[in-house]
């Protein structure tokens, strides 16, 4: 074992359990438990809601899958990726202030919550907390493979063991500490994230010998790798625009976002995030895959995608400084993970639960269960890790472009839209989720775009058509 | 009820020129974006100008245009947006 590498990791293990402890202590003071624990009282300031927003968006991919890809794709890729910069702005000015008062009026503490609160109707509340279940939970397993993954690579341990660390070191403080302790921990992660961006971007510039030395390198092996269009010059311009719906403006559908934009304090911690938000995004895309392309002529030939990352970290850095570099992606993995957690946890206690089960539960049982699913569903979750079925990994390549078209025209319309109704939104989220499950299975490249900028477009006629027509159909049957 | 209550809501008016103003900021992130990098990096390999060792479409697209957004970004939010408390009537504790 590589002690240089795994004690700054430890470290870190041991500053996130102090956050957790922490974070359990402000739940003893707080007055509605539900608030506090799944939301952290809508307390979040603007540093805290920037970050949390990042983390929680920022995978594996972009620390691992994206930096390997630019190694193969070149500079095409990079430009790829930023088209992530609109997440740093975007989502927080649209759902905006609107989405945080008209969650206080609601009292709502989770996507579902909202929805429940504008359209008013069963079928609404049901069909969401299905596709969150279903969909964040394959995604939050295969999150956990990847850190498994990672912990296995870096310190020599089986992957069986890395798996029961990575969920131990996880379940502990979200069940303890609930969205407070995930917000904090995610500002703690991303600040990892921001300053392992800086330290490998510089590190990797110096060894490859500086930036025009890099690029003629680059040029020399292969000109495509530096224009826009891939290294075989089949990234199209179509392709690479689409994924501005995919991981730019779609994000808003993502529940796990969606519930960050009502945690905030005030408007000023609104303000604050936006502008510390594009900065650290667009810097840390920026940065991370660039890092990936440069990595090419200081370490020619790397076959698996996924290890450029780890390996070129190690190559550029002293070993104690690739420790704290490799925080990184680990920090990346587990602050996706926690709000995945809390939010399938609050799915089923406040949606499911609360809603229909056991409506008048006593404060003490709804704790209760609040700490018990979240501990069920947590160990399910490592249960399918170990070996996780086909079935569960298809879904989880699925996961966020269905739910961005199940989710985006609900949300993003209830606000904006006086005549949006329920029934608008069960056919957009139905319509959505259900397109882009079969343009996704067998029509994997539509007009030379990603499969989720159809299914996007069909749920916002959907939304529209269903809505005008039952209104009209209302007044018809009123007159 | 809760409609009209909503439409009279100065708050609300305010939200939406916000939620406009990030429209529009993602429309011009999205033209900067395009407009460079297929503009300039359309041209074959061996002609492209460097800036800062960058091929020039790459530069002004992903390095420079991140810049003008975050400069943009902080802009609007100081100029105008506007600050409104988002708690009903009453103060929470």
């Amino acid at each position: 074992m590589n002690w240089d590498t795994v004690l700054p990791l430890l470290l870190f293990l041991v500053i996130i359990f102090f956050i957790g402890f922490w974070s359990a202590g402000r739940m003893g003071q707080a007055n509605d438990f539900l608030q506090e624990y799944f939301l952290g009282s809508r307390e979040l300031g603007g540093l805290i809601l920037a970050m949390t927003m990042i983390a929680t968006y920022g995978s594996a991919s972009s620390f691992i899958g994206g930096p390997g890809a630019a190694y193969t794709q070149g500079l095409g890729w990079v430009l790829l990726s930023m088209s992530q910069v609109a997440t740093g702005y975007f989502v927080l000015m649209i759902l905006g202030k609107k989405f945080a008062i008209q969650a206080r009026q609601y009292k709502a503490i989770t996507l579902v919550d909202y929805l429940k609160g504008r359209y008013n109707s069963k079928a609404v509340v049901l069909l969401s907390a299905a596709s969150i279940l279903i969909f964040l939970f394959s995604a939050m397993t295969a999150q956990w493979v990847g850190g498994a993954r990672l912990i296995e690579s870096l310190t020599g341990l089986s992957y069986t063991s890395a798996l029961f660390i990575f969920a131990v070191s996880v379940l502990i403080y979200v069940i303890i500490g609930g969205f407070r302790a995930v917000a904090v921990t995610d500002a703690l992660q991303g600040i990892i994230m921001f300053v392992g961006t800086l330290i490998i971007l510089i590190g990797t510039i110096y060894a490859g010998g500086g930036m025009s030395q890099i690029m003629s390198d680059l040029a020399a092996e292969n000109p495509n790798l530096i224009t826009p269009f891939g290294h075989d010059g089949t990234l199209t311009p179509q392709y690479v625009s689409s994924f501005w719906i995919l991981v730019g403006v779609g994000v808003i559908g993502l529940p796990q976002v969606a519930v960050r934009a009502m945690s905030y304090k005030s408007a000023k911690s609104m303000h604050r995030a936006l502008i510390i938000g594009t900065i650290v995004v667009a810097f840390m895309m920026f940065g991370m895959h660039l890092v990936g392309v440069m990595a090419r002529p200081i370490l020619p030939g790397i076959e698996v995608a996924d290890s450029v990352m780890p390996m070129i970290t190690m190559e550029v850095l002293p070993n104690w400084l690739a420790g704290i570099v490799l925080a990184a992606p680990m920090a990346a993995i587990m602050s996706t993970v926690d709000s995945l957690l809390l939010l399938v946890s609050s799915t089923v206690v406040k949606d499911v639960y609360l809603n229909y089960v056991q409506p008048k539960a006593s404060h003490k049982k709804v704790k209760q269960m609040s700490f018990g699913v979240t501990a069920v569903v947590g160990i399910a979750v490592f249960a399918m890790a170990l070996s996780p079925p086909d079935l569960l990994i298809w879904l989880n390549l699925f996961a966020f472009g269905g739910l961005e078209a199940a989710f985006i025209w609900p949300i993003v319309l209830g606000l904006y839209w006086s005549k949006g109704n329920k029934y608008g939104a069960i056919t957009a989220i139905v319509l959505g989720a259900g397109s882009y499950g079969i343009i996704y299975q067998w029509w994997s490249d539509p007009f030379g775009m990603h499969p989720v900028v159809l299914p996007v477009c069909f749920s916002f006629l959907g939304y529209i058509v269903a809505s005008l027509i039952t209104r009209q159909r209302k007044r018809f049957m009123k007159g | 009820m809760r409609n009209q209550h909503e439409d009279r809501d100065p708050r609300f008016r305010i939200a939406r020129r916000e939620a406009w103003i990030g429209v529009g900021l993602v429309l011009f992130n999205f033209l900067w974006w395009f407009g460079f990098a297929y503009g300039l990096g359309s041209s074959p390999a061996e002609e492209y100008r460097y800036i800062f060792g960058m091929p020039a479409w790459f530069f002004y697209s992903c390095a420079l245009g991140s810049i003008v957004m975050m400069i943009l970004v902080f802009v609007m939010v100081k100029v105008f947006f506007r600050e409104v408390p988002l708690d009903e009537e009453e103060e929470s504790s």
